[in-house]
């Protein structure tokens, strides 16, 4: 089955985040197709690299990137949400003239079309958030 | 893109003290954009999203009421609104801000069940 993700929470407040992260690991491990996981609202906190937990504690954005290498997940960030909080790549960095950058690996930013798309090309459109 | 599905937004949440009415507002505009089949469904708190008279400057936020005066422009006027939400706060169909078709909670259930894809802000 093809799924898509989104996730509408940010990091370590919200359980969203890993329950998005613990399902979208499972689906793939089973051989389903994630098409797309797209990050809204807080969501879009999950993209920083600049994320330093405890390091006791698990590393939520890092455990993306990787998922993302292994798997070659498209992992999407709004980008107007992603304007209102701060996350930042270079492309956004040079069109808005700011003095940093801190989109984490596997992260791209892009705009609400590919969370339709994502609801039009997918079997299921599985949200996490409340 | 050929494919239309048919999505419904389903709005919980009061307009202002979190960002979800609004930026649920912006994907219901960007599905409309790819001219895909558009509702949009209000209960619990979220029937205040279309209660005339949004006062925000108190707050200090931008009003975004005109926006659902707009949804008609693009389309999306499928608008349904929870019976048993309203009457719990003392709302009636008249305070709403845009037409609206009021239902119960069953037929709104129903509604759900024929959705291609649910999205819940």
């Amino acid at each position: 089955m093809k799924f898509s993700i989104q996730v509408n929470e940010g990091p370590y407040t919200h359980q969203a985040s890993d329950s998005a992260y613990q399902f979208t690991k499972a689906v793939l491990e089973k051989g389903h197709e994630v098409f797309r996981v797209f990050f809204y609202h807080d969501g879009v906190n999950n993209a920083t690299r600049l994320t330093t937990p405890p390091q006791d504690d698990r590393n939520i954005v890092t455990r993306w990137s990787k998922l993302s290498e292994q798997y070659n997940l498209d992992m999407v960030v709004c980008v107007a949400a992603a304007q209102r909080r701060g996350i930042v790549d270079d492309g956004e960095a040079k069109r808005n003239g700011k003095d940093a950058t801190n989109l984490a690996p596997g992260f791209r930013i892009s705009g609400l079309g590919q969370l339709v798309e994502a609801g039009i090309q997918s079997d299921r459109l599985v949200t996490f958030g409340d | 893109m050929s494919d239309i599905k048919k999505f419904m937004f389903v709005n919980r949440k009061a307009p202002y003290g979190t960002i979800y009415a609004l930026e649920s507002l912006e994907v219901v505009l960007i599905a409309a954009a790819f001219e895909q089949d558009v509702s949009m469904a209000f209960l619990d708190d979220g029937v205040y999203q279309l209660k005339k008279g949004h006062a925000t400057k108190g707050i200090e936020v931008k009003g975004f009421e005109k926006t659902y005066g707009a949804l008609e422009d693009y389309d999306v006027t499928k608008l349904y609104v929870d019976q048993e939400s309203l009457d719990a706060r003392g709302l009636t169909a008249d305070d709403m801000c845009v037409p609206v078709e009021v239902m119960s909670r069953a037929e709104l259930g129903k509604k759900m069940d024929e959705q291609d894809v649910v999205l819940s802000f």
